[in-house]
C-alpha cells in the first residue's frame, strides 16, 4: 500500500501524486434513507479514479458531496491536506473543484461560446458599472478569459459550434459543451457525472479520447461516475465500488475486476 | 525546349526570358516576394476564433528555419518528404522548406487508410514525413517496419504525443527552434542547395487518385509549375491582390497550382480554415476573389440553398422561384456582356438586391472574380444555376499529368457543354479514335519508377493521352469532352452509350448524391443510385417519415418513388438529344450503403471507380437485367478505423418509364 503522500508512476508513463482529496467515513442520510455508509476512499494528484456501482447504490450522491451540494451527516471530507468544513457548491467551485452534470445542465437558449464563458465567472470581478460601460477592466477581462476559452473550444474541437445555440445541438455534442465548460473553469479536480450516457459507440470513443488527453496534457485529476464497464476499465486508474450505499471494492481495474463481491454485485448471487 | 515552334509556343518563348529572370523555384520566388512585398499576408488561418497573418517577410523566416531544422536532421538532396495534413500554412511552408534543401515534396491524402499510405510512401521511399498530428503519428508508426527508408517524423500538433517515443519523433516548431540554433552551421549549406536548384529540378510528386489502379507518382519540375502558374495567372489576370481559401486536399495537383503555383508567382494571399468542418464560415468570412471547387462542392451548397428554400415561409419561397426564374432567363447573358433589354436589366438588378446578392453572400461567394469547377464534369443545371446568380464560375479541363490546365474558358465565352479553348502554350489533338491528347509547358516529367506507363501515356514527341474522349465544337472552337475513352461505349444497338453525362443529369437533383450507370454493349441501361442523406432526410422530417439509418431511408417506398420521378423526368429530357437518347435508363436500385473511398468505390477525390463498383456489386448488376423485382445482398464496409463489418439488405429494382425513340434507332442501323 502507499503512503499518502508519495506518488507513482503508471505503466504509460503518467506520474500520479499524492492524496489530494480524501473521504473519511462518510454518511449521508435522506431522512431515513440512508444514501451513502459509511465510506472512505482517496483520489491522487493526476489520476482518473472510476465509481460505478448498480442503479441506486449511491455514485451520484457521493459526487454531489464532493462537490459540495450535499453535506453529509458524518464523516469528513478532507482537501489538499486540510478538513473541508461544511460548504456551499460555489465555495467549492472556488477551490478549483468543476463538474459535468448527468442529465445536461446548459443554458440552451445561449451560444456555444456563451455557455462556455460562463464557466470562466470565477476569474471576472469586474464591477456591474464596468461591465455596463464595457471599458477598461471589464473589457480586458473578456478578452483574456475569452483567450482561455477559445483554447478549451480548439482543445475539444468544437470550432464549428462556437456561434450555435445550445438548443439546436444534438445529445452528443451538449455533453462536450459542458465538459468545455468545466475546462474553462482550469479546474484541478473534475467531477464528471455519466460523461457517457446515452451515447453511441463514436462517440464514447471520442469522449474517451478528450477525457484521456485533458488529463494528459493539464494534469487534472479526474474523478468519473460511468455504467460502461469497458469504458470505466480502459480509462481509470483506480475504482471505487459501490453497492445499496457501500463500498465493496477499491483498487486498480484489474483487482476490482476479480473481486468476488463486485462479481456477486453485478451478477447477483443465487439464493439458498 | 517547348517542342515544335507553333503559335502559341512563340508567345511563351517571347515571354519567358525577362519574367523567369532567376525565379526558376518555389523558395527563388518566395525571397522575391519577401522582399518585393514583405509586409503583405502570405498566409491567413484562422486559429483560436482569430484571423492570424503571416507577411511574405515572416514566410520566409518560417521557411527558412524549417529548412535549417530539415538540414539538421540530416535531409539529402533528392530525399522525398511526405507531407500529410489538412491546409495549414506549417504544411505549404514544409513543401517550400523541403524543395529549398534540394529534397521533394510528397503531399498524401490524410484520409487514406494505414495501406494506400503504406503504398505510397514505400513506392517513393521517402525518408521524412511532416504530418499533423496524432491520428497520422499513429498510422505511420503501423506500417513503419514496412518502410526500410523511413527515418524521421516531424508532427504539428503536440496533443497526446508526449510519452511517445521521441528519438525519431520530432516536433515541428523544435526542429525550427533546432535550425534557427544551428544556422550558423548550415546556412552556407542551405543557399548552396537552393543555388542549385533550376527550372529542370523537381517540384514536386503528386500521386494520381487512382480511378483504374494503384496511384502513380507523377513528377513535375519547376519548369512545369511556375510556367503553368505564370501562363494561367496571365489568363486570368490575377494579381497579388487575390484572397484564396486552401481547403480542398493538399495531394490534389489543383490545391498545389492554386496554392503554391500560383499563389508565389502572384504574390496573392492564401486562407487556411480553421477546421475542415468550419470551412462554410470561414469562406463566408474571407470573400474570396479566386476560388475553385470541384463539382461536388457546389451540388453540396445547391442542395443546402435548396433544402433551406424548402423550409422558407410560401412568400419567400415564391419570391426566390420567380427570381431565381428571371436570372436563369438572363443571367449568364449579363455576365457575358451580351446584349439584354432594360426592363429585364431592371428586374434583375432588382433581384440582384433583395436574392442574389444576399445569397452570394451567404455563400460567400460576393466577391469571386473568377471562380473555377475542375476535377469532374459538373451538372450543367448546377452549372447554370451559380452563373445565373452572376458568379463567374468557369469551367476548366485539366489533369495532375498537365500540371491542370489543359483547356480553359475564357471570359466571355463560357458554355456548359464545353470545357473551353486550349489553355496558354498548350497544343491539343484528337486521334482518329477520339482520344484527347495535349503536350505543352506543363506536361509532366515522368511517373516516378514506372517507365512502362510513362511509355504508355506520354510519347516521344512528349504528346499526352489524358484517356478523355472528346471533340472540337466547330462552331465555337471549344473542346467538348464526352467521358473517360474506357467508359464510352456502344449499346447493343450500336447507339452512344456515355455514362458520365447521364449521371451528371441526375446529379442536379438534391435528392441523388451519386448515380453510377450501366449499359454498355447491352440493350439497356440501368442504374445503381446513393440517396442524398441531407436533402432526403430533410424531405422525410417534413414528411413524418422515420427512418433510423441511411439503408432504410434508401429502401422506403416513397423514397423510390420520388426517385422514380426524377428517372422519368430526365428520360424525357435525354429522349430530345438525338445522340443520347439510347442511354435512357430502364431500371435502377438505390443502394443499401453509401459509396465510400474506404471502401476502394470511390477515389480519394470522390470520383466513381467504375469497374470495382461492377464486380463488388455484381449480383445487383446481374439482379438489374434478369428482371428480378428484388434482390437479397451482403456487402462488406470498412470502418473509418479499418475494422471491417457487413451489411445486409433486401433491395427494390424499380422500372422507370422510358419514351420510345424510333429515329434514332432508324439512324443506328
Amino acid at each position: 500500500m502507499l503512503d499518502a503522500s508519495e506518488g507513482y508512476t503508471t505503466d504509460d508513463g503518467r506520474k500520479i501524486g499524492g492524496v489530494v482529496m480524501e473521504m473519511k467515513n462518510i454518511t449521508l442520510r435522506f431522512g431515513g434513507v440512508v444514501a451513502i455508509k459509511d465510506i472512505s476512499f482517496d483520489i491522487r494528484q493526476g489520476e482518473i479514479r472510476a465509481i460505478i456501482g448498480p442503479n441506486g447504490a449511491g455514485k451520484s450522491s457521493m459526487l454531489n458531496v464532493i462537490s459540495g451540494f450535499y453535506n453529509p451527516q458524518e464523516g469528513e471530507v478532507w482537501y489538499q491536506g486540510s478538513k473541508r468544513p461544511p460548504m456551499r457548491p460555489y465555495q467549492v467551485a472556488q477551490q478549483g473543484i468543476a463538474r459535468t452534470f448527468q442529465n445536461i445542465a446548459l443554458f440552451e437558449g445561449m451560444t456555444v461560446l456563451d455557455n462556455v464563458m460562463t464557466g470562466r465567472i470565477r476569474q471576472m470581478n469586474a464591477g456591474l458599472f464596468s461591465q455596463a460601460l464595457w471599458k477598461g477592466k471589464a473589457e480586458n477581462e473578456e478578452v483574456e478569459n475569452r483567450e482561455v476559452v477559445e483554447k478549451v473550444i480548439d482543445f475539444l474541437e468544437i470550432q464549428a459550434i462556437r456561434k450555435t445555440p445550445v438548443g439546436r445541438l444534438p445529445y452528443g455534442l451538449k455533453k462536450r459543451v459542458e465538459l468545455a465548460r468545466a475546462l474553462a473553469a482550469e479546474p484541478s479536480i473534475l467531477l464528471l457525472d455519466e460523461p457517457m450516457a446515452g451515447m453511441n459507440v463514436e462517440e464514447k470513443e471520442d469522449m474517451s479520447r478528450f477525457i484521456l488527453d485533458v488529463n494528459d496534457e493539464f494534469g487534472t485529476t479526474i474523478a468519473l461516475i460511468e455504467h460502461d464497464m469497458g469504458v470505466v476499465m480502459d480509462l481509470s486508474d483506480r475504482v471505487v465500488v459501490m453497492d445499496y450505499g457501500m463500498k465493496i471494492g477499491d483498487g486498480t481495474p484489474d483487482e476490482v475486476r476479480s473481486n468476488q463481491a463486485v462479481i456477486d454485485a453485478y451478477l447477483g448471487v443465487a439464493h439458498d | 525546349m517547348f517542342g515544335k515552334p507553333g503559335i502559341r509556343e512563340e508567345k511563351v518563348l517571347a515571354i519567358s526570358p525577362q519574367a523567369t529572370d532567376g525565379l526558376e523555384s518555389i523558395p527563388a520566388l518566395l525571397h522575391r516576394n519577401a522582399t518585393q512585398f514583405g509586409d503583405k499576408p502570405a498566409y491567413r488561418e484562422k486559429e483560436f476564433g482569430i484571423w492570424q497573418s503571416w507577411s511574405w517577410a515572416d514566410t520566409a523566416k518560417e521557411v527558412e528555419a524549417l529548412a535549417l531544422g530539415l538540414l539538421n536532421l540530416g535531409v539529402n538532396e533528392g530525399d522525398f518528404v511526405a507531407i500529410i495534413g489538412r491546409n495549414r500554412p506549417h504544411f505549404y511552408c514544409s513543401m517550400v522548406a523541403a524543395q529549398s534543401v534540394g529534397a521533394i515534396p510528397v503531399p498524401m491524402y490524410s484520409d487514406s487508410a494505414t495501406d494506400e499510405m503504406a503504398h505510397v510512401m514505400d513506392h517513393c521511399g521517402a525518408r521524412f514525413a511532416v504530418v499533423q498530428d496524432q491520428e497520422q503519428v499513429d498510422k505511420i508508426i503501423d506500417i513503419q517496419d514496412s518502410l526500410h527508408q523511413f527515418e524521421h517524423m516531424i508532427y504539428v500538433d503536440p496533443r497526446g504525443l508526449r510519452k511517445y517515443d521521441h528519438r525519431k519523433l520530432h516536433q515541428f516548431s523544435h526542429v525550427q527552434d533546432q535550425g534557427r540554433a544551428a544556422k550558423e552551421e548550415f546556412i552556407d549549406e542551405l543557399e548552396a542547395r537552393r543555388a542549385k536548384l533550376t527550372y529542370d529540378s523537381t517540384c514536386v510528386m503528386l500521386y494520381t487518385s487512382g480511378t483504374t489502379g494503384r496511384p502513380k507518382g507523377v513528377v513535375l519540375s519547376n519548369r512545369n509549375i511556375i510556367e503553368t502558374s505564370r501562363a494561367s495567372s496571365d489568363f486570368d489576370h490575377l494579381g497579388p491582390g487575390e484572397e484564396v481559401l486552401a481547403y480542398l486536399p493538399m495531394a490534389w495537383v489543383g490545391d498545389f497550382i492554386f496554392s503554391i503555383g500560383q499563389a508565389y508567382w502572384n504574390g496573392f494571399c492564401v486562407n487556411c480554415p480553421e477546421s475542415t468542418d468550419t470551412m462554410m464560415t470561414d469562406l463566408r468570412e474571407i470573400g474570396p476573389t479566386y476560388y475553385f471547387a470541384p463539382p461536388r462542392v457546389f451540388e453540396t451548397q445547391l442542395t443546402n440553398v435548396m433544402i433551406r428554400m424548402e423550409d422558407a415561409s410560401r412568400f419567400k419561397k415564391k419570391l426566390f422561384d420567380r427570381f431565381m426564374a428571371h436570372a436563369r432567363k438572363v443571367g449568364p447573358d449579363i455576365l457575358d456582356g451580351n446584349p439584354v433589354g432594360a426592363m429585364d436589366r431592371l428586374k434583375y438588378a432588382l433581384g440582384n438586391l433583395f436574392i442574389y446578392g444576399p445569397l452570394k453572400n451567404t455563400l460567400g461567394l460576393s466577391r469571386v472574380r473568377v471562380g473555377y469547377t475542375a476535377g469532374e464534369a459538373i451538372g450543367p443545371e448546377i452549372f447554370e444555376f451559380y452563373r445565373s446568380l452572376g458568379i463567374n464560375l468557369k469551367q476548366l479541363y485539366g489533369q495532375t499529368e498537365a500540371s491542370v490546365f489543359i483547356t480553359v474558358q475564357p471570359d466571355g465565352e463560357v458554355r456548359n457543354d464545353t470545357v473551353g479553348v486550349p489553355a496558354p502554350g498548350v497544343e491539343i489533338k484528337i486521334t482518329d479514335s477520339g482520344e484527347v491528347l495535349y503536350r505543352g509547358p506543363g506536361t509532366f516529367e515522368e511517373y516516378y519508377k514506372n517507365p512502362e506507363s510513362t511509355a504508355d501515356t506520354k510519347d516521344a514527341e512528349g504528346w499526352v493521352a489524358t484517356g478523355d474522349a472528346g471533340f472540337f465544337d466547330t462552331d465555337t472552337g471549344h473542346l467538348r469532352i464526352i467521358d473517360r475513352a474506357k467508359d464510352v461505349g456502344k449499346m447493343s444497338d450500336g447507339s452512344l452509350f456515355a455514362p458520365k453525362y447521364v449521371e451528371n443529369k441526375l446529379k442536379f437533383y438534391p435528392n441523388i448524391l451519386e448515380v453510377v450507370v450501366f449499359g454498355n454493349e447491352r440493350a439497356e441501361c440501368t442504374a445503381f443510385v446513393n440517396i442524398d442523406l441531407n436533402a432526403v432526410g430533410n424531405w422525410a422530417e417534413r414528411n413524418n417519415i422515420g427512418y433510423a439509418s441511411y439503408q432504410e431511408l434508401a429502401g422506403h417506398p416513397q423514397v423510390l418513388e420520388a426517385i422514380k420521378g426524377h428517372m422519368e423526368e430526365m428520360n424525357r429530357s435525354l429522349a430530345d438529344d438525338p445522340m443520347l437518347s439510347g442511354c435512357q435508363l430502364h431500371r435502377f436500385l438505390v443502394l443499401h450503403k453509401e459509396l465510400d473511398a474506404d471502401d476502394g468505390e470511390l477515389t480519394r477525390t470522390r470520383k466513381v471507380r467504375r469497374r470495382i463498383i461492377e464486380e463488388k456489386f455484381h449480383d445487383l448488376l446481374t439482379a438489374l437485367y434478369d428482371g428480378s423485382s428484388e434482390i437479397s445482398t451482403t456487402t462488406e464496409v470498412t470502418y473509418e478505423d479499418g475494422r471491417k463489418g457487413s451489411i445486409s439488405a433486401t433491395l427494390q429494382i424499380v422500372d422507370a418509364a422510358v419514351v420510345p425513340v424510333t429515329a434514332t434507332q432508324v439512324a443506328a442501323e
